[in-house]
């Protein structure tokens, strides 16, 4: 227990920093993947390839790979100088990838939670609103997207809560995450490892707890207006 | 020679609104539409009827290529249909279409089904839209209804709104495919009666309908469908008091004992 105290400040920057790879990989993912869900669904054969070869390519790849493949690619590309920072944050090269690494992977998910919704939705609601003059984009971004989003948030909810454990594995190239900060602890203080185990897991929890309650809230919110 | 292909033949200088021309479209094998010769004229009602699967609903489809067809040609306006993108987009702003089950934006509320087409598509500032809207659902007695969502309307209330959302446009034609089908029967003659109104109006409309007591007030030509074929078509008095094909004859009597 005494480690948890004292090194609290560590830890707490360690779950700062799974937070931040969160919200940025749960933003991006979920533009990428709403893009790619479109791509999907669209009537142009080659976009449709295009969704399917990358849902194929991501998500039958475990994420170690992406990650790994991500942090010894992109710099490779050039893209050496990538980090950034917002207010007193910093955030480094190292984070920027593994970030982007992860967004990749959960696009894949998040597409395919996508299309599901707008499977979902009736034919009939595109069908009306191509009978009111919309082009394909219009009719999927004013009516069917919007419902499609109310069925997927359960889905959504399970992959951000997936996303949120899955920061995790970037602690194996170095970013000081959670796991890290855990990992290192653990070395450090051998004889307080349950405490130093279960501190770490408890913060993951709170996590998870605030992604399912704010999921929670949404499709109530969501159900009302039907 | 069909009936229609006369008509269109010795058309006014203006022309027919819609030609449809040797039209003819398969599902797998099945021939759903057979070389299909008819047009209709500005301001005029015309009523298809026909057993299930006869491609009634299918021909109402094509006309704003909700369908594709594989084979002959579509006219609207004097134009052919496009086939795709921004061209044929505008084509549907321009044809109303009403569903048997109204499709009605589940997400928006009622004065929104209406104004989005004018919003998005015609480009209405939303307080012109707002107002035409509220003009329309009026016209069609839902007005009071506008800030409610789809789902808490009775369906008939439903297929008024859809009404009004494809008039928002201000359609050449309007087309409606089975427009009482999914209605309570106490809920058909709202609908009708809006129809009624809007063919006294001067609009001109393509009805699939299995309503014989519309087809007889408003309708100017019945055109009866059978597997995919139009096997005969007429005025309504006509072709309910004195049908000529057997196949006219034999629904006819199937539908009108009761």
């Amino acid at each position: 227990m005494d480690t948890l105290i004292q090194e609290f400040p560590q830890i707490r920057n360690g779950f700062y920093t799974t937070v931040w790879l969160l919200l940025f990989s749960g933003l991006i993912s979920t533009v990428i993947g709403t893009v790619l869900a479109s791509f999907r669904v669209s009537p142009v054969a080659s976009l449709r390839a295009l969704g399917t070869g990358y849902v194929n390519t991501f998500r039958n790849t475990p994420l170690v790979l992406v990650l790994a493949l991500a942090i010894s690619v992109i710099p490779t590309l050039g893209f050496n100088n990538l980090g950034f920072s917002i207010g007193i944050r910093d955030f480094t090269t190292f984070f920027t990838v593994a970030m982007l690494g992860l967004s990749f992977y959960t696009a894949a998910f998040v597409c395919e939670a996508i299309r599901s919704g707008v499977n979902s939705v009736s034919a009939g609601q595109a069908e009306a609103a191509r009978s009111v003059g919309m082009g394909f984009g219009q009719s999927l971004r004013l009516v069917v997207l919007p419902q499609a989003f109310r069925a997927v948030i359960p889905p959504l909810t399970s992959i951000y809560i997936a996303l949120a454990k899955n920061t995790s594995v970037v602690a194996i190239f170095g970013v000081p995450e959670a796991a890290y900060v855990m990992r290192k602890l653990s070395n450090q203080f051998t004889s307080d490892l349950w405490a130093i185990f279960i501190g770490i897991a408890l913060g993951y929890v709170v996590i998870v707890m605030v992604i399912s309650a704010i999921g929670t809230l949404l499709e109530r919110k969501l159900a009302v207006a039907a | 020679m069909t009936a229609a292909a006369r008509e269109s033949s010795t058309a006014s200088s203006t022309g027919p609104l819609v030609v449809l021309d040797h039209v003819n479209k398969w599902f797998g094998d099945l021939h759903v539409l057979q070389d299909i010769n008819m047009a209709i004229n500005r301001g005029e009602v015309v009523v298809v009827i026909g057993p299930s699967g006869s491609g009634k609903s299918t021909l109402c489809r094509a006309i704003n290529r909700l369908e594709t067809i594989n084979d002959g040609s579509i006219m609207l306006d004097g134009q052919p249909l496009p086939q795709e993108g921004k061209q044929l987009a505008n084509l549907r702003a321009e044809v109303g279409m009403v569903f048997q089950s109204f499709n009605l934006f589940a997400h928006k509320t009622i004065l929104e089904n209406v104004t989005l087409g004018p919003i998005k598509v015609r480009k209405l500032s939303k307080k012109d839209a707002d107002e035409l809207a509220q003009r329309l659902l009026d016209r069609v007695g839902v007005a009071h209804q506008a800030n409610k969502y789809p789902a808490q309307l009775s369906g008939g209330q439903q297929q008024r709104v859809a009404i009004a959302r494809a008039l928002a446009m201000e359609p050449k034609v309007m087309l409606f495919d089975e427009p009482t089908s999914a209605l309570d029967p106490e809920m058909i003659k709202e609908v009708l009666d809006v129809m009624v109104d809007l063919a006294k109006g001067g609009m001109t409309m393509i009805v699939v309908t299995h309503e014989m007591g519309f087809a007889r007030t408003a309708a100017d030509r019945v055109v009866f469908m059978s597997d995919g074929q139009i096997v005969e078509e007429n005025t309504p008095d006509e072709f309910f008091t004195n049908p000529r094909s057997d196949r006219a004859k034999d629904f006819l009597g199937k539908i009108l004992k009761h």
